[in-house]
């Protein structure tokens, strides 16, 4: 235990629940297909089967502008989502979990009931994936063993910051600067449960820090992130410290460029930023491949390869996030999804194997990369500025989107410390810049190189809940780059 | 006043569960009996217990009931319910708020989130951004529900399963519609606002955002349609919203009607030329002017970007505080309402979540900007007129200026006499792709289906049409606004905001527009 309550309480509910199923339920046999539902017919099962998938935190904010308050406050939250499945039917929900058993019980076997109620008025689903006991103990002396649930248990120490601290700490090194931004720290947890017995805890201590520190202007800044499970004062301070230094560029009169093509580095958080729109929307999964939604189909199919030096994998080795999804399902350490350029493997989870008939990777519902780092390639970083010559150096990308998706267009805005560099020197900050272009082109033929060193980009995002984990991303030299307003 | 009053809210009620075979279940009110105390009844003896020396304290409950119901290719891909319940609890001492989130609703429970946000107003009160009094949450009585005619325990989960299937059909109008997709969205969203200078508020909006879509593919040619856009038939009200598909009533022939012409739409879209790249007249049906009015006139004009509280994540504006009631934003027939009144717009509603009464206001006026879209903790800090618009997505976020229904009022030309007027012109609709700047000032839009404007009529389709501006340039640009006849209103669950990040709904009402010298262009590398 590690002096909250919310392993234990999981655990009792999860008992609780596999003994509602076994004891109390009405078995569905006989349960009519109601023909007003359109339902097909079939023969509900008497085998129920559950996943239970626990997410929670207790989380401190605080939101600076100007190197002041706007908001601090706490948030306690949990969410306890249940699915309850037969071999041909799936249905799930979503409660409120508080780890005190008695308040969460009574939220759990009402939603338990109300989808029992539900089930035998789904249309069949042939997808269905009931859980299993997910690790073979079979071995050469005992090859007929059964498989044995898999469990796994992390808990993370750390110390970070208290509630009342962080203004005083966040503020004391930048209180003559223009800082804006957002801490976020406190415990996070996630964990899984089935009727097959499989478990899996994770939980953790962690903060982030996302800020800006601002020059003259309002559009010209330069961005930091800091996060961990313990704080570091120091290595705070070297962050300020160093980037106070590109904010004396941005003093320098901006220069207007106009649109066109240019030589462009992509400084490790631009390529994060493209990588975020490619992992998350760019269709690595096979349901997109298969239903048209990707913007990999030529490159899957091997139409068309990337350059040989862009590589990109999945690798919970360097992205420390849980390796099981919502359905319990544990993913390898490291799967190649792009290796020199070819295509390696698309992401599989396992309702889309069973539908395509092809193996499961443990991929979570959106078939999108949770662990993704791409590899570093040549380039030196103190390189960088004479591979570059004459072109942009650019430190950070803004609201990309697909504009052709099938095409794998991106378009998208410069943003922050964007400068103009002539034979090798920073010349002066860019007013920003739209840009409009193939993946085929600047993961192809485009590149020219990658920084032999990657960056650890931690997930800052905080939509419903606070993220964890984040992405290792190299520089990139991209030649031609294309800039359209 | 908008909406109706029914059931009285609260009431005392005790655990319901059941363990036997049950008919088929109503899809609303998920879980409503498993309190055992009403959560205004707790909240209010919560707070006068507090003993705090505090300026004020307020608790806003929000309780909220959902289902998400989806099919893909006439099989089901999502059946889910969800609730969520919880209390944000604000405390004001030292001129500064802090505040406390708990799902856990006692009166102790919420005792202690008060002592927690009273200390994280102490502990930041020396780095204010601003003396904040408790006239910025004024007090407010008054209950408010979303008006509806069909209730979403009108139709069961078969049902609604059955319907989406039967659309899923109606898309797959030829075997290149390589995939199809049906979605509905119920969600009864309470929330209670109780404070120590006396308010008492409730509001129940619900909520029905549906979605269908169709890829067709061939010969190496990739095309999507969808009904205006990913959900962005998102209203409040009730099942009638959807082709009157309850309980027998009315007809689902223009649900029908419009799943086959989606379906077509998209094998149309496959030997479509691509949009020409050419600088020419511009014209935007209302669901891609929903998202045109969102990005450059809605964002931009929020007073928290002015005030930089948004700048390290979604971005500042290149509004200035001196711009209201001088810039000229857009052409003369350009007039912008903020308006939380329209019956079955998505956002609309009686008062914002601190409290302020919500009305109608005009944000420009015959082109020139006149208020901003901020609540009055923005309105004090910066000396602007605002709107009643400082919103959270949920219990568990502060309350942010946002969006709510922003919308462009018609004019007075029809839809035939604006086309008739163009003798060479695109024509887009239903937004696929969006970007823009972080200061709101040049964009890029992509649609799903356009087509040609050749000597006053509409021609050949047109696929992967795409167009770019800056904000002050298109609107200017403006120069012919949809009478009534074309006005249609929409609205999106996603709108993302905020320190920690939001999901918000907004809704959108426009007639067609039409532009002047716009840069369109197709797709491909």
């Amino acid at each position: 235990m590690a002096g909250n309550p919310y392993e234990a309480v999981f655990n009792q509910l999860l008992d609780a629940i596999s003994t509602t199923l076994s004891t109390t339920l009405t078995p569905l046999s006989g349960a009519s297909s109601d023909s007003s539902s359109g339902s097909p017919s079939g023969s509900p099962s008497d085998a129920y089967a559950f996943t239970a998938f626990l997410a929670g935190e207790n989380s401190q904010f605080t939101r600076f502008n100007s190197a002041k308050v706007r908001q601090s406050g706490q948030v306690r939250d949990g969410q306890l989502t249940l699915t309850l499945m037969s071999p041909e039917r799936s249905t799930t929900a979503s409660v409120p979990f508080i780890g005190h058993f008695e308040t969460d019980w009574p939220l759990t076997q009402h939603a338990l009931a109300q989808l029992h109620a539900d089930l035998p008025h789904l249309p069949v689903d042939p997808y269905v994936v009931l859980p299993v006991a997910a690790e073979s103990n079979a071995s050469a002396d005992n090859p007929t063993q059964y498989p044995a649930p898999a469990s796994s248990r992390e808990v993370r120490c750390g110390k970070i910051l208290s509630a009342e601290s962080v203004a005083q700490t966040i503020i004391g090194p930048v209180a003559t600067l223009n800082f804006s931004g957002l801490y976020a720290g406190g415990l996070c947890y996630r964990a899984y449960g089935d009727s097959a017995g499989n478990r899996h805890w994770f939980e953790t201590p962690s903060f982030t820090l996302d800020y800006s520190l601002f020059g003259d202007r309002p559009d010209q800044a330069v961005k930091g992130t800091l996060a961990g499970n313990h704080w570091n004062l120091d290595e705070y301070q070297k962050g300020i410290a160093a980037a106070c230094e590109p904010l004396k560029l941005l003093a320098k009169p901006v220069k207007a460029v106009v649109k066109g093509a240019y030589r462009t580095y992509l400084a490790p958080a631009a390529v994060g930023d493209l990588m975020d729109t490619i992992v998350w929307g760019g269709g690595l999964g096979e349901a997109a491949l298969r239903q048209g939604n990707s913007a990999f189909d030529k490159l899957a199919r091997g139409e068309v390869a990337l350059s040989n030096k862009f590589s990109l994998s999945e690798d919970f080795e360097r992205v420390s996030v849980p390796r099981f999804n919502r359905n319990g399902a544990v993913a390898p350490q490291r799967l190649p999804i792009i290796q020199n350029g070819q295509w390696v493997n698309a992401l599989v989870n396992d309702r889309s194997a069973k539908e395509y008939g092809t193996a499961s990777n443990a991929a979570n519902d959106e078939e999108a990369m949770r662990a993704p780092v791409v590899a570093p390639g040549n380039l030196k970083s103190d390189e960088i500025l004479e591979q570059l010559g004459t072109g942009l150096y650019i430190s950070n990308l803004h609201y990309l989107n697909w504009s052709d998706l099938t095409a794998g267009r991106i378009t998208g805005m410069t943003r922050y410390a964007c400068f103009w560099v002539e034979a090798g020197k920073i010349i002066a900050p860019i007013e920003n810049l739209r840009f409009d272009d193939s993946l085929y082109r600047f993961l192809g033929e485009g590149l020219m190189d990658l920084t032999e060193n990657l960056t650890f980009l931690p997930a800052v995002d905080t939509y419903e809940r606070r993220s964890l984990g984040g992405m290792w991303m190299p520089g990139m030299l991209i030649d031609q780059f294309r800039y359209t307003l | 006043m908008i909406g109706h009053l029914t059931a009285t809210p609260g009431k005392t009620a005790s655990v319901t569960t059941k363990f036997k075979q049950e008919p088929q279940q109503n899809t609303a009110q998920f879980i409503t009996q498993v309190t055992t105390r009403s959560i205004e009844e707790t909240l209010k003896q919560a707070i006068a217990q507090i003993d705090l020396p505090a300026d004020w304290i307020g608790m806003r409950a929000m309780r909220t009931n959902s289902s998400w119901r989806a099919m893909r290719d006439g099989r089901p891909q999502q059946n889910e319910r969800g609730f969520d319940q919880g209390v944000m609890v604000e405390v004001l001492a030292e001129g500064q708020f802090g505040y406390s989130a708990t799902n856990q609703l006692t009166p102790e429970a919420l005792r202690s989130a008060a002592q927690q946000a009273y200390h994280q107003a102490i502990s930041s009160s020396q780095w204010a951004v601003h003396r904040f009094t408790q006239a910025v949450r004024p007090k407010v009585t008054g209950q408010y529900i979303s008006p509806y005619q069909r209730a979403f325990s009108d139709l069961s989960v078969g049902e609604i399963n059955h319907l989406l299937r039967q659309l899923c059909e109606q898309l797959k109008v030829s075997p290149n519609i390589v995939r199809t997709s049906a979605i509905a969205r119920s969600h009864e969203v309470e929330s209670w606002f109780v404070s120590s200078n006396g308010s008492d508020s409730y509001q129940k909006q619900m909520m029905l955002e549906t979605h269908m879509g169709a890829i067709a593919q061939a010969h190496g040619v990739t095309q999507s349609r969808s009904d205006n856009g990913y959900l962005a038939r998102s209203y409040q009200g009730g099942w009638e919203l959807f082709g009157n598909a309850a309980a027998g009533t009315g007809s689902t022939h223009d649900l029908w009607q419009r799943a086959r012409r989606i379906g077509d739409q998209a094998i149309e879209l496959l030997s479509a030329p691509d949009c020409p790249n050419l600088t020419t007249t511009l014209v935007l049906a209302p669901d891609q002017m929903m998202l045109q009015l969102h990005e450059s006139v809605g964002h931009p004009l929020e007073l928290d970007r002015i005030l930089g509280d948004e700048r390290n994540y979604a971005g500042g504006s290149f509004i200035q505080p001196q711009d209201f009631g001088e810039l000229v934003y857009g052409s003369p027939l350009m007039n912008v309402t903020f308006d939380p009144t329209q019956v079955g717009e998505l956002a609309s509603y009686p008062f914002d979540d601190t409290g302020t009464p919500a009305e109608r206001q005009y944000l420009i006026e015959s082109g020139v900007l006149q208020r901003g879209l901020g609540g009055l903790e923005s309105q004090a800090r910066l000396n602007v007129p605002g709107v009643a618009c400082t919103r959270a997505c949920s219990w568990n976020r502060p309350a942010i200026d946002r969006m709510a229904n922003i919308n462009l009022e018609p004019g007075d030309t029809d839809f035939e006499s604006m086309i008739g007027s163009i003798e060479n012109g695109v024509y887009m609709e239903s937004n696929r792709s969006w970007s823009i700047d972080d200061q709101r000032h040049k964009f890029q839009f992509g649609c799903e289906y356009a087509r040609k404007i050749e000597n006053g009529k509409l021609t050949i389709p047109l696929k992967n049409p795409n167009y770019r501006a800056t904000t002050p340039q298109f609107w200017r640009s403006l120069t012919q606004v949809g009478d009534g006849q074309t006005l249609q209103t929409y609205g999106t669950p996603y709108c993302g905001k905020g320190e920690p990040n939001q999901l918000v709904r907004v809704g959108h009402a426009s007639p067609a527009c039409a532009f002047e010298n716009i840069e369109v262009f197709g797709g491909g590398q």
